[in-house]
């Protein structure tokens, strides 16, 4: 196979971060408009500059990226709708920086933004996907809940990961975002809180799920040079991977589609999983977070339990992970659950977090997962970033 | 262990009975095999023509080799329980007054991995028989059951959901004067009912077999005739509120057809029993049931038609009569789709001659009411709802489906 | 001075003429004839409520009725049986309307019609002469049994082979018609003949005597044992159906007081 060309003088740039709220009575369209909003005021360009856009969102319907066009008054020349859950900033990332470094674009938004009203959990759930209206959601209507509940099992039948295994992934994650004042949940989580939570499906309980919420997260992707005219701290992309449907023949997913890639991931980006100084998940489930230490190399399959067992996640810890708090504790604004990761290490490498500092962080990686169709989550995707 | 039923207490009557609800039941066109399958009975999923694959869920093309050549079929439909979950709270509102609710994974000796519902008695790990079932709004769902049969396996709560199990429940044979309306009532007492109402219309008419009816177990013979509107409306108010399973057993046969009879009354008489009859009776006793549907374990449950296979197809002989009974079968898609709001189920029970005086000319094979009236018990207790019930009636369903028209002229002679 | 057709109607009006209802209220639990199975059968009365007072029409009540011609309370016509299916004026349309005024011989045989093969013979009749009077030319001659004070079940009289209700002999009605030139011929049961009457020889005498002589008939009547043995004018009249066998009607007998 031809060596992927790299993604040099392109450089992503401008995090941001629309607080979240746990209820909104505003659109989606209100939640895009206002992070369009920041990345122009943060990065001193004017809205008819954006010439480029991506947009995820699971309730902006019925609008796509074009109609969202229209509605904000742009004129780009390249546009794209990426409808890919919690892969979509990873994926979004790799779409915008080839079209910068092809000269399709110079400022490419990528953004992500969710309402959540008061039923609209539900209604995103009926019509999710036609899989999941013929073959899931009439099996107890227990959402992703349940779907990611029989993944848990399996994966504790097979590997003997335990509760508290991934409750201390959980408990960490809580220390992170209680630095973090928009972060959904705001109390410490002990891991007797964890146990004795109450049954969701089992074997998943409450603070296994993530808090739905409406929210919108934002980058911007433009030549190095650009950034650099502009003043704008900024992130070199060193290498992404994209996967969707891995595995087919697996009869329930224990391994995402980064384990078909990993090699790839790490010798396009020319450094090892050492290497990276913070690794950001996407935690939409525990589980998931331990099969994302395995499948990104940081540990061999099926020992993930260990890996949790011999290290302490906080920032300050052996191994930063999840350093907002994740979705898990920050709250899961709809499509902005696959950008979160992005912006907190974009804003951990330019050494300006929100919460605590990773010391010293130069080398992060993120890690996209989602859209779960009818047994398992199909898209997966990931980036090495390494401080401009 | 499924907990065997017990007789539910009496209601209260100054307690709100609760409101029937359904799981989603938004399908895609292809997943309608499903339906078509479970309506009958039978396991089937998609194969591939070309390469053979058996997949789901259900797809316009072969995820091995893209062929739109992916019919449904029956296939082996044993596996083995990889994973289950119990859930505990959902969003959706029928099941979240019905959790805990188990459901897991099973891997198919066939092949696909299936989330299915599990019984009770089913574990991780375990050996089962994936079966599918139309569940309360009439949609089609996968069962996990146990690989044998377990004690009072019927009884388990989520099963129960997807059948119309006689056991425990009022039902009302709308006619006890024949001899299939009196096998009805006996296989209904032996299915466990708690009461069979048997409908007698002109009670001053003696009839064979008064004195053995009236002798069985848990009968209670009511005044009822499904040519009189008032009768029909009279019986519901009495005993509308505590009736869980309608059979229409209110038959009548001719020989002749359109050209053939001699004038109109007797066609008059076929369709105020069988045609009008069934629409009293839905005005009568339907909308209770409806609004009865998830009301305990003696919950309305079925509306049952008795249809000759010959509402499909005419036969001529019989065509006054065949031409009745398509107006029944129409009528009753209607009722169907008018009553699953109320997660009732309208059974239609389709049979070839009957070993009954008006088909008494016709040569075997021939079904007698006995076996009419098991196959019917035995339809609510798996939750179909299209049965097709002796050699004739299975010819005629698959004749059918090759070639109607070849069916046309054949039976026509 | 006023007429005697006035006088008569004040007389009505103030009760000194009591008019007695021989009619059995249409129902649908009424009994009706039932005809072996391969012949086609008398409709039963049937009911459907169009309206009442609601969305189907607010300010009314009304119904659609459906019934045989020879259901509950009715009157035959000679055309109705095949002996007479040639004489003139023989439909409910065509007969004379003054035949529908006549005056009755109610012959009491309700203690002998406690069995219900009872078959009402000739000397039956001529001993009733003896103690009322004659039977004279154009009366009707109603057969009082009492039978429909009885409950429905036992009214029909079926039995496994054929209903069991009294009857007329064939000598009988040969003798009324002939020997006493009768209007017609009523009953209270199901039918003017006798239960058993397809044993007869002519079967159904009461239908074939009759009509073939263009006489009348009139069944299920109620109320016979209000009436005196003599002297009580029936008031009968059909439908005017078109070239109609029969119809159900109200039967109205008109008594002096006194009487």
């Amino acid at each position: 196979m031809a060596a992927r060309l790299a993604y040099d003088g392109v450089v992503a740039c401008v995090p941001v971060t629309v607080p979240y709220r746990r209820y909104s009575v505003n659109s989606a369209h209100w939640w895009i408009g206002r992070a369009l909003h920041e990345l122009t005021l943060g990065a001193g360009i004017e809205p008819r500059d954006i010439d480029g856009l991506i947009v995820s969102s699971f309730t902006v319907g019925p609008d796509t990226a074009v109609g969202l066009t229209q509605h904000f008054g742009l004129t780009p020349r390249w546009l794209d709708h990426v409808p890919m859950g919690g892969a979509s900033g990873v994926i979004g990332l790799r779409r915008a920086a080839r079209a910068v470094q092809a000269g399709d674009a110079q400022f490419v938004a990528c953004v992500a933004g969710d309402t959540n009203h008061v039923d609209s959990f539900r209604k995103t759930l009926t019509s999710f996907s036609r899989f999941a209206q013929d073959a899931v959601y009439p099996y107890g209507s227990g959402g992703a809940n349940a779907s990611f509940a029989l993944i848990t099992k399996n994966y504790m039948n097979l590997y003997g990961a335990t509760r508290e295994d991934f409750g201390k992934l959980c408990v960490a994650q809580r220390d992170n975002a209680l630095a973090i004042p928009f972060a959904m949940m705001k109390k410490k989580l002990t891991l007797d809180d964890y146990k004795s939570a109450r049954a969701i499906s089992d074997p998943l309980h409450l603070f296994d799920c993530v808090m739905p919420c409406a929210g919108a997260e934002a980058f911007l992707v433009c030549r190095e040079d650009t950034a650099k005219s502009l003043g704008l701290p900024a992130v070199r992309i060193l290498s992404t991977i994209e996967r969707h449907n891995a595995f087919p023949d697996d009869p329930i997913q224990y391994r995402g589609g980064w384990a078909l890639d990993v090699d790839e991931l790490w010798q396009m980006a020319g450094v090892k999983p050492a290497d990276v100084d913070l690794l950001q998940t996407y935690d939409d489930y525990p589980v998931i977070v331990t099969m994302q230490f395995e499948d990104l190399g940081f540990c061999k399959k099926g020992e993930g339990p260990d890996f949790i067992r011999s290290h302490t996640f906080t920032t300050d810890g052996t191994f930063p992970h999840n350093t907002s708090g994740g979705q898990l504790s920050a709250g899961q604004a709809g499509a902005a659950g696959g950008y979160l990761g992005i912006t907190e290490a974009m804003r951990q490498l330019a050494g300006t977090p929100i919460g605590k500092p990773v010391k010293d962080a130069r080398l992060a990686a993120v890690s996209g997962f989602g859209m779960i169709n009818y047994d398992r989550g199909l898209s997966s995707g990931a980036a090495v970033l390494a401080r401009a | 262990m499924t907990a065997p039923l017990t007789r539910p207490k009496r209601k209260d009557p100054l307690k709100k009975t609760r409101q029937p609800l359904y799981p989603q039941s938004v399908r895609s066109r292809t997943a309608q095999g499903l339906t078509a399958a479970a309506a009958q009975g039978r396991f089937e999923l998609q194969c591939c023509s070309d390469c053979k694959e058996i997949f789901y869920p259900p797809r316009d093309a072969c995820p091995k080799c893209l062929s739109p050549r992916v019919p449904f079929v029956p296939v082996d439909n044993r596996g083995t329980v990889l994973a289950e979950t119990t859930i505990r709270t959902s969003t959706d509102p029928y099941f979240r007054e019905r959790t805990p609710w188990r459901a897991g994974l099973t891997k198919l000796d066939a092949g696909p991995v299936v989330l299915s519902h599990l019984h009770g008695d089913v574990q991780e790990g375990a050996r089962v028989r994936l079966d599918l079932k139309l569940d309360k709004g009439g949609a089609p769902v996968l069962i996990a059951l146990p690989e044998k049969d377990t004690p009072n396996m019927a009884d388990d709560p989520q099963l129960r959901e997807m059948t119309c199990d006689p056991k425990f429940r009022r039902v009302l044979i709308t006619d006890g004067r024949t001899a299939v309306g009196q096998a009805m009532a006996k296989a209904f007492s032996e299915a466990g009912a708690t009461i069979v109402f048997v409908g007698i219309a002109d009670p001053w008419k003696p009839f064979p077999g008064e004195d053995a009816l009236r002798k069985i177990d848990k009968v209670e013979i009511v005044p009822l005739d499904v040519t009189d509107s008032e009768s029909c409306t009279e019986q519901a108010e009495q005993n509308g509120g505590r009736i869980d399973i309608v059979v229409n057993t209110a038959e009548h046969v001719r020989p002749g057809g359109v050209l053939q009879r001699h004038g109109l009354t007797v066609a008059r008489e076929e369709m105020d029993v069988r045609y009008f009859g069934l629409m009293r009776l839905a005005q009568a006793f339907g909308p209770a049931m409806r609004s009865r549907g998830a009301d305990g374990v003696n919950s309305a449950a079925a509306f049952v038609n008795l249809l000759s296979v010959h509402a499909l197809m005419n036969w001529p002989a019989y065509g006054a009569y065949s031409a009745a009974e398509a107006a029944c079968l129409s009528a009753a898609q209607c009722l169907r789709a008018e009553l699953r709001p109320g997660g009732v189920k309208v059974v239609n029970v389709f049979f070839g001659p009957l070993e009954t005086e008006w088909f008494q000319t016709v040569p075997p094979p021939k079904v007698a009411p006995s076996a009419l009236a098991k196959a019917v018990v035995q339809a609510l207790q798996r939750g179909v709802e299209d049965v097709f019930v002796g050699d004739i009636a299975e010819d005629i369903r698959a004749r059918l489906a090759v070639n109607p028209k070849a069916l046309e002229r054949e039976i026509a002679g | 001075m006023a007429s005697d057709l006035l006088s008569f109607a004040q007389k009505v009006a103030q009760g000194s003429i009591r008019v007695v209802d021989l009619t059995a209220t249409l129902t649908q639990e009424f009994p009706t004839i039932v005809l072996p199975p391969e012949f086609g059968q008398c409709a039963p009365f049937r009911i459907e409520e169009v309206s009442r007072y609601d969305e189907r029409g607010p300010a009314w009540y009304w119904n659609n009725i459906t019934i045989g011609e020879h259901c509950g309370t009715h009157f035959d016509a000679p055309i109705h049986w095949i002996s007479g299916k040639d004489l003139p004026n023989n439909a409910v349309d065509t007969i004379d309307p003054r035949n529908f005024i006549a005056p009755a011989s109610v012959v009491d045989c309700s203690k002998e019609s406690a069995d219900p093969d009872f078959v009402v013979t000739v000397d039956f009749i001529e001993a009733w002469e003896k103690k009322h009077g004659r039977i004279a030319a154009g009366e009707w001659v109603l057969l009082r049994t009492d039978w429909s004070k009885k409950p429905f079940r036992e009214y029909a009289g079926m039995g496994d082979d054929g209903a069991h209700t009294p009857g007329p002999a064939p000598a009988t009605v040969k003798w009324l018609v002939e020997e006493r030139d009768v209007h017609g011929f009523g009953t209270e049961t199901i039918g003017t003949d006798y239960g058993q009457a397809q044993h007869f020889n002519p079967p159904y005498p009461a239908h074939f005597y009759m009509h073939g002589k263009g006489r009348y008939g009139l069944q299920c009547l109620t109320n016979l044992d209000r009436l005196p043995p003599k002297g009580a004018v029936i008031v009968s009249a059909p439908l005017k159906i078109k070239q109609g066998s029969g119809s159900p009607l109200r039967v109205l007998a008109l008594v002096e007081e006194g009487a």
